[in-house]
């Protein structure tokens, strides 16, 4: 019966992360490659994209705090970034992204200062939410996280 | 002798009675000595007129001169024999003449017409095939910006949209998306008409495109409150050879006739071996006999024309080749018919019923027209029985090949691969259908049976609940009408609560077959943790294996994802894909999409490892390539690629003497502006398809160069 109930929570949780927009439904799509061969799926693929993006924000601070700054090299990272995040779904930090992008495209240095605070932001407020996800769904079971949709 | 006395008159009289035989011969004799004054010696006075024949006598006198005129008493008849046959051959000789000179008028008239119309005709033809070239060159050019507008479409929609603006984008691909299969029938029309329709040979499932069909049309039926229902025969083998777009555009079309023209009852399609059906005349269409109990026109009628199953048809080979499967398939209907002067335009391309159709339900009127030609090409025929205010049934049948190579494969009806997992693990188990009408509870059998478990139909609760509780066949699952779950709800709850009786570690599951969905029932019958599941029809044993699975916690999570585009993964099964894209994560996540559909993929973080990769011979089916990458974009490692195709052709040996070598390659682009059609193509790449992948334009996309590996399930 716990389990049951762990299990819900589990669902609640990811309900309210599609609700609120953190996350989209690229996010079920990887939730439904995960199987039994792949158990950790998503977990890795979520992991994996914290590390790379943690240094790619990196690099895009250096680039915004030292000297004049070099637009096209941070549209590059930027996209990447982007990239990364679209590919697990996670919504508003790819929105924060291309916004990140306009303005870059714009040459607006102040605009990419902002927005770029802004997907910081975004983005540690996914990882939070995300390991919490994770342990959560660890607790439940083997199963906890794969897709229960049938469409 | 002294001397007699003789009556001379009375003796010539006597003796040119003699010489005259049947003309009464008048004589006159005269004395001509003076030639001015003949002295009449013997003979009457009459006149001399007609014809006479003078001819003198001698009586010994020296001096005198006699002569004798004889000529006929009566004058000589009219020649009246004569007279009309001369005039009668005058008569028909004029009328001869006449004939012929007025048939050699005729003649040359007609063949002066003759010619003009050769002219006309010449120039219609003429005409026709420009008209044809112009529609098929104008839809060309129509279709590949629809084509492109739809994609962009499709893009808007998976960026941030309100409700209202995705409303809008929706709107507008329903529209889109009927201008290109409106442009796609008037394509094949020209097609047609120029003789250049070809059909394929390919393997196929049946039984796969009905499900796909009925998903299709799934629904608007329960839309509009029309039961939809398919019935394959179990003869009907598993794999057929044959054109399945094609046949699949045939029963789509029909299909989408009936859903137009139906608002309520039922359309049924049924699909069966010739050779069961010639047998049986009649089919009863009595009230209680059809599926939804609506009346029905007699599906016989619409195969009565056909010319294989007329007398003379049957004394071609009763046994045809034996690879040979000949189809007929039906599509009943109780709509509101076609009214019987309509009935002989109904298969004349752009014809429709009424001016009012096109305005009120939209097509053109070619699809009946096309679908003909298609059956045609198909060696089958098509035709129809329709009784206005009852409804239509349309019939066709088609020849194809036996696609099993083991001719006893058709006895198993196991459906295809992608519900394998699913027949594996209820096979064995009972169900029971409690319904009434028997054609459809045929119909719900075969569908349940397709999953490998065995049916018993009873046709009330009553009788179902004795079969459940007498225990000795157990029952896995019970399947309910709608229509009879409703009819008596205090039965309904009953039987709910007689199943928490049961004293069995696990009662059967029950569930309800639903048309359509009604919000009002139930809710007051049931509660708890056991109100019956619903599954709504039309019947597919996909849907019905998932809804039986999520109902009964059976079966892997695998089987939920290989469900989704089976398509996909025909297509892409065994390939193996390159993946190029710098960035780690997305290579993880496209890689894994692609060996979900059963792809073996490698991955490279670079273009210069893409370039050498690929460098020919290599085994790749094809190449997924991110476009921005540091170093060597995608277009650079492309274009790299494409010239080695061309220039290391010499080098090839070792791979089936391939002489072009060309590798599918797709872009992979997160931004749509970045990388355009033209863009992609110029550098050679075959197309692109959005990042993260989206199944639909993958599927898309993908299939332009690899054909479906067959379902082989031997």
């Amino acid at each position: 019966m716990d389990r049951n109930h762990l299990k819900r929570q589990v669902d609640f949780m990811k309900r309210s992360f599609l609700d609120q927009g953190y996350l989209d439904e690229q996010f079920i799509q990887l939730e439904e490659l995960q199987d039994d061969d792949n158990p950790n799926f998503v977990e890795e693929i979520v992991t994996l994209f914290f590390n790379d993006s943690a240094r790619l924000l990196q690099n895009i601070e250096q680039a915004l705090v030292s000297g004049p700054i070099d637009f096209p090299s941070l549209d590059n990272y930027m996209h990447q970034f982007k990239g990364s995040s679209s590919s697990i779904g996670a919504k508003r930090v790819k929105n924060e992204c291309t916004r990140f992008k306009e303005y870059c495209t714009a040459g607006n240095a102040e605009g990419c200062l902002r927005t770029f605070v802004q997907v910081k932001q975004e983005h540690a407020i996914l990882k939070t939410k995300l390991e919490t996800y994770f342990q959560l769904a660890k607790q439940a079971g083997p199963s906890g996280t794969s897709g229960g949709q049938i469409r | 002798y002294i001397g007699g006395v003789f009556d001379v008159e009375s003796l010539v009289e006597k003796l040119l009675q003699q010489l005259a035989s049947k003309q009464t011969i008048l004589v006159n004799v005269y004395d001509t000595t003076n030639r001015s004054h003949p002295i009449s010696m013997y003979g009457s006075n009459v006149s001399a007129d007609g014809l006479q024949h003078v001819s003198t006598l001698n009586f010994g006198d020296p001096f005198r001169k006699h002569e004798m005129h004889c000529r006929f008493k009566q004058k000589p008849p009219w020649p009246w024999l004569a007279i009309t046959t001369s005039i009668g051959i005058l008569v028909i000789a004029y009328l001869v003449g006449y004939i012929f000179h007025a048939t050699v008028n005729r003649i040359a008239k007609v063949e002066d017409d003759y010619n003009k119309m050769m002219e006309l005709k010449k120039k219609a033809e003429a005409a026709d095939v420009a008209k044809s070239q112009f529609l098929a060159t104008v839809s060309h050019e129509i279709r590949t910006p629809m084509n492109g507008v739809l994609g962009m479409l499709h893009m808007l929609m998976d960026t941030d949209l309100d409700v209202t603006q995705q409303d809008y984008v929706r709107t507008a691909q329903g529209s889109g998306k009927a201008l290109v299969s409106l442009i796609n029938e008037v394509l094949d029309q020209a097609k047609i008409e120029s003789g250049r329709l070809e059909l394929d040979a390919v393997q196929f499932d049946l039984r796969a495109i009905l499900d796909d069909v009925l998903s299709l049309f799934s629904g608007k039926s329960q839309e509009k409150g029309v039961e939809l229902a398919v019935y394959i025969s179990d003869r009907v083998p598993e794999m057929l050879i044959g054109d399945p777009g094609r046949f699949r555009q045939i029963i789509t079309n029909l299909m989408g006739n009936s859903m137009k023209f139906t608002e309520k009852g039922h359309i049924f399609v049924t699909v069966h071996l010739v050779e069961e059906v010639i047998g049986s005349t009649e089919v009863e269409t009595s009230s209680e006999n059809t599926l939804s109990g609506f009346p029905v026109t007699d599906r016989c009628s619409s195969w009565k024309g056909f010319k294989a199953f007329s007398q003379e048809g049957s004394t071609f080979p009763l046994s045809p080749p034996s690879d040979s499967i000949n189809l007929i398939v039906s599509v009943e209907d109780t709509g509101v018919g076609i009214p019987p002067e309509a009935q002989s335009r109904v298969f004349t391309p752009f014809m429709q019923v009424g001016p009012s159709i096109s305005r009120i339900h939209g097509g053109t009127g070619i699809g009946l027209s096309i679908s003909k030609c298609l059956v045609g090409l198909m060696n089958g025929e098509i035709g129809f029985v329709s009784i206005p205010k009852t409804g239509s049934t349309f019939t066709f049948t088609a020849v194809f090949t036996n696609g099993c190579s083991n001719p006893n494969e058709y006895k198993s009806h196991k459906i295809n691969n992608q519900s394998n997992s699913a027949s594996t693990e209820f096979q064995g188990m009972t169900a029971l259908v409690v319904d009434p009408r028997p054609v459809r509870a045929k119909v719900s059998r075969y569908h349940i049976q397709r999953l490998g478990i065995s049916v018993e139909v009873v046709s009330d609760l009553n009788q179902g609940w004795s079969n459940i509780s007498s225990g000795n066949g157990a029952i896995d699952i019970v399947l309910v009408e709608q229509e009879v779950w409703d009819r008596d709800s205090h039965l309904s709850s009953l039987f709910i609560n007689n199943f928490k009786k049961i004293d069995r570690r696990t009662p059967p599951k029950l569930f309800i077959l639903a048309n359509f969905i009604s919000t009002s029932r139930t809710s007051a019958t049931t509660s708890g943790d056991n109100t019956p599941s619903i599954i709504m029809k039309p019947l597919r044993s996909s849907m019905l294996a998932a809804s039986l699975q999520r109902a009964m916690g059976v079966g892997s999570k695998g089987n939920a994802r290989n469900r989704e585009l089976p398509a996909l993964r025909n297509l892409l099964l065994g390939r193996k894909i390159l993946i190029i894209d710098d960035n780690n994560v997305n290579l993880k996540v496209a890689a894994g999409a692609l060996k979900k559909y059963g792809a073996e993929v490698e991955c490279a973080d670079s273009g210069k490892k893409a370039v050498s990769l690929l460098k020919p011979p290599h085994c790749f089916d094809a190449c997924f390539m991110d476009i921005q990458m540091p170093e060597m974009d995608g277009f650079e490692a492309t274009k790299l690629i494409r010239e080695m195709e061309k220039h290391g052709e010499t080098s090839v040996e070792a791979y089936d003497n391939v002489s072009n070598w060309h590798v599918p390659i797709l872009a992979m682009t997160a931004d749509v502006i970045q990388a355009t059609h033209e863009e992609c193509l110029k550098c050679g790449m075959d197309g692109y398809v959005s990042k993260p992948f989206e199944a639909e334009q993958l599927y898309r996309e993908v299939s332009r160069f690899f054909q479906s590996v067959p379902n082989g399930n031997l």
